[in-house]
């Protein structure tokens, strides 16, 4: 291994930014409108989840309290009903996340594939276990629910790109890759053609 | 109309009307949990499943509308089996505490158990453990316990109008929480401890006191506002435990405010528990009652009939005020007032002091103007009832006074009383919108009445509702009267009917204070009555009747103990006008005595003995006195007659007249628990 296992951060990352406080974006305000007028008249309370993510994605992923709030009162919510939907759905982290956020798909394809042992890797590697944050505040590890793409299993989502067919081997030199600063390419690392068969005479 | 099979029975339902509310028209028991009827339907417990012809799942029956040809079973053996599982589900993470819980005995999920329950648990691992909520001094939790059936979250955001609780995580994570741990804010939080099903949310005042099948009810009458709450009061030997609603459609459905619901520990401090009689050294002692009846006659024999006067308080029953009213007109006083608040009211026609829509009837309005009170203090459950109609019509409300929060919007029109007479002249904005409603109502307030003008503005509002049709005159079959008086005193409606109004040559309770410092009243009998100003009577002889050592104690003469209204029968007419009558649940403490019996054996000392020995001939004097006292339970409606008084209009803003929701008399404010509300809800100090 070229890198030292970072170590282990404690459950409280604390925030690069000042996050008491929380608004829009200018460029993200433009989106507002255009997002509420998705929803027809009355029904704008619907718009709450792109709203989240919205300001998830602001936020570098994760949702603070004072978005939450911010955009249930824009919405004419009380404010519960907006951390209902904050809480219910695992997409959005009330918690800081690292730069990369690795979501480790643990359901039983995956599982049956392999998915423990990337989680193996983390530990090694990272220092870190499901739920925790590398101290340099470049990694969050979780586990997750089926993702969907069972086929290629197994199968971990790193921000918004799903890297597929891993090996204990592959999955490490995408942590190397991107704790290094360099890219890591999405997909398949065995250059498998989407969910395609592996081998040709498979029916 | 849509027709359906239940259990081969054929029933023809309304319109709208659910698969488990036809079966209840048929007297078919259907389990439920989640399922409330004065709450939206959710339909998560499953508990209610019943099996659907043509339907390869069983469905849920309080979320399936009845609808023509449906053809449903509730005794299956499938329907059987999916009860039985949803139950075995309910209770893998339920604790086995049912000994220490309070709810223990009267819990939803107990019957059930016992119905659908098997007597073993197949899982064999550890229960999830959820970590206890604080919701103030009012609900204790033992989050463990709770199933999820979200009544509380419902109740809190549709019939409370606070929407803080809610359901956060979900699956095996989901809790019932609110945002930031707080206090809940409401008056009616207390009803979620009802409607819970389980014993997730108890009474935190009765934790661990009692047990259901130790209690005896009887149901009384609510004296804490002009509503008449219908309530049940569970004692436990002459002990009140605790006070709960009972369900009266036409008053307070199933709810009661938490005054009502907490204050009953107030009944145990500070009580007057045997007569005194102020010494000569200015202290006050204890005697007999001879005694103290006797330093009365003593006095009353030097004074002059016209130099004695009466004001009665908030919870007088009208047993009392009858029977002292005979007592005065016997001594020959014309000073009488059963409005110790100064308010202007009750001086004319019954119409004009009365709730006239009645509260069931606040569903049916379609505009409403609030004139200078604040409903969600003065009375909760009529606020409740606003609320109700917003949520499912979306009732327009206009408000003239002080700017209340009441938990629906508001049209703030401003804190000026001469936007009356602008909405009278239609110079006002709402002006068209009055005109145009079918049903309007107006509710006209204490903060209004209270005033040196209060009998202008009601006349003010009168107008108003005789320019805008608020009154059906010409359609009596339907019938519409959207003119109304909101008392907060239990005793007034009762007492304006008696009549215990001064004469025309009597003093109000205002000037009977003014007089007193005058020297032209000399002798004061204060029934019940502790929110007046007693530093106008330092240099009076004051005879105080009442339950508590406060306010009017502290400065009385001579103190006759009486006995608060859960330790007599009593009649009371709410704010509609509806004669009610509550039940004595347990005894006076000490010589205490129920008060009309007092102010009789008083008369046989004075000499002028009043003609009844029992309280049904206290009964039947009320009914001579005023017919209506003949019919209980039903509202007395009153005919729509002139009533009008000319004057000028003071500038004045409206004032608040209740600074502090959970301690108005002499009971709430001896109750440890309304003080810890006031601590700790309103952030103030006791």
């Amino acid at each position: 291994m070229k890198k030292t296992p970072s170590k282990k951060h404690s459950e409280k990352t604390a925030p690069k930014e000042d996050f008491k406080t929380f608004a829009f974006s200018k460029e993200n305000e433009e989106k507002i409108p255009e997002i509420l007028k998705r929803y027809p008249e009355g029904r704008q309370a619907s718009a709450i989840l792109p709203l989240f993510e919205l300001a998830q994605r602001q936020c570098g992923g994760w949702l603070p309290g004072s978005a939450i709030e911010k955009i249930t009162e824009m919405l004419g919510l009380p404010i519960i009903r907006g951390y209902e939907v904050a809480t219910f759905y695992t997409m959005f982290n009330l918690k800081p996340v690292g730069k990369y956020h690795l979501q480790i798909c643990g359901t039983t394809p995956c599982m049956l594939r392999g998915s423990e042992d990337l989680k193996r890797v983390c530990k090694r590697f990272l220092g870190i276990e499901c739920g925790e944050t590398t101290e340099d505040g470049l990694f969050t590890l979780n586990e997750v629910e089926c993702i969907g793409a069972c086929v290629n299993a197994p199968v971990v989502q790193i921000n918004d790109d799903y890297y597929e067919d891993l090996s204990e081997k592959s999955f490490l030199n995408i942590l190397d890759n991107l704790s290094e600063g360099r890219e890591a390419k999405p997909g398949s690392a065995i250059s498998r053609q989407g969910s395609a068969p592996l081998k040709k005479e498979q029916s | 109309m849509p027709k359906l099979v239940i259990d081969d029975q054929e029933i023809e339902v309304p319109e709208g009307m659910t698969v488990l509310q036809a079966a209840e028209m048929l007297g078919i028991e259907i389990p439920i949990f989640c399922y409330h009827p004065k709450l939206s339907i959710a339909g998560n417990c499953r508990m209610c499943l019943v099996e659907m012809e043509k339907s390869p799942k069983p469905i849920a029956s309080c979320a399936m509308p009845a609808s023509e040809g449906m053809v449903i079973r509730t005794q299956t053996p499938m329907v059987k089996k999916a009860r039985q599982g949803v139950l075995e589900f309910l209770l893998i993470n339920h604790p086995l505490d049912c000994p220490i819980c309070d709810q223990g005995g009267e819990c939803d999920l107990q019957d059930i158990t016992m119905a659908y329950g098997a007597d073993s648990s197949r899982f064999e691992f550890n229960k999830r453990a959820v970590p206890d909520k604080e919701f103030g001094p009012l609900i204790e939790t033992a989050m463990n316990r709770c199933i999820h059936c979200t009544r509380c979250i419902r109740f809190a955001s549709e019939v409370a109008g606070v929407p803080e609780l809610g359901a956060t995580g979900r699956g095996e994570d989901m809790e019932i929480g609110t945002y930031i741990e707080k206090t809940i804010t409401s008056e009616l939080s207390g009803n979620m401890i009802d409607i819970c099903p389980v014993g997730a949310l108890t009474s935190k005042p009765y934790n661990f006191r009692g047990r259901s099948w130790e209690l005896s009810g009887t149901p009384s009458i609510d004296v804490f506002d002009a509503v008449g709450c219908s309530i049940r009061i569970d004692t436990r030997g002459r002990e009140v435990m605790r006070i709960l609603p009972r369900q009266n459609d036409e008053v307070n459905e199933e709810w009661i405010s938490d005054k009502s619901r907490f204050a009953y520990d107030g009944l145990k401090y500070q009580r007057l528990d045997r007569p005194y009689v102020r010494g000569k050294d200015g202290l006050l002692s204890p005697v007999t009652w001879d005694e103290a009846f006797l330093a009365i006659t003593e006095r009353l024999h030097h004074v002059p009939g016209d130099h004695v006067a009466a004001i009665v308080g908030d919870m007088a029953d009208a047993e009392a005020m009858v029977v002292l009213k005979d007592l005065m007109t016997a001594i020959g006083s014309p000073h009488m007032d059963c409005r110790q608040d100064g308010s202007q009211v009750g001086e004319g026609p019954r119409c004009s002091y009365l709730f006239n829509t009645t509260i069931a009837g606040i569903e049916r309005a379609d505009f409403c103007l609030l004139v200078g009170t604040n409903p969600r203090w003065e009375a909760p459950l009529i606020n409740a009832r606003i609320r109700k109609n917003y949520l499912s019509t979306g009732l327009p409300i206009a408000m003239i006074g002080p700017s209340h929060d009441l938990g629906y919007p508001v049209n703030f029109l401003g804190n000026d009383p001469f936007i009356l007479e602008k909405i009278l002249k239609g110079r006002n904005p709402i002006s068209s919108a009055l005109k145009a409603a079918a049903f309007p109502m107006m509710i006209v307030g204490e903060e209004a009445l209270r005033r040196k003008d209060g009998s202008i503005i009601l006349s003010l509002a009168r107008q108003i509702a005789d320019k805008y049709g608020f009154v059906y005159k010409t359609k009596p079959q339907d019938h519409w009267n959207g003119f109304n008086v909101l008392h907060t005193a239990a005793s007034r409606v009762g007492g304006l009917d008696l009549g215990f109004l001064p004469d025309p040559k009597g003093y109000t309770a205002k000037e009977i204070l003014k007089a007193a410092t005058r020297k032209k009243i000399e002798v004061v009998y204060l029934l019940g009555a502790d929110e007046i100003d007693m530093s106008a009577l330092k240099s009076t002889f004051v005879i105080y009747q009442g339950h508590h050592g406060d306010r009017g104690a502290a400065i009385a003469d001579v103190i006759l103990p009486g006995a608060a209204y859960t330790e007599k029968s009593g009649t009371y007419v709410n704010t509609e006008g509806r004669v009610q009558r509550g039940l004595k649940a347990s005894s006076p403490p000490g010589e205490a005595k129920e008060d009309w019996k007092i102010i009789r054996a008083l008369s046989e000392k004075l000499g002028i003995q009043l003609p009844y020995n029992t309280i049904e001939d206290v009964r039947s004097r009320l009914v001579k006195v005023n017919p209506l006292f003949d019919e209980l339970d039903k509202v007395q409606r009153a005919k729509w007659v002139e009533f009008n008084k000319e004057g000028d209009l003071s500038p004045e803003p409206f004032k608040s007249i209740i600074e502090n929701f959970y301690m108005t008399d002499s009971i709430s404010r001896h109750s440890i628990t309304m003080a810890k509300c006031t601590r700790e809800i309103l952030g103030r100090e006791a």
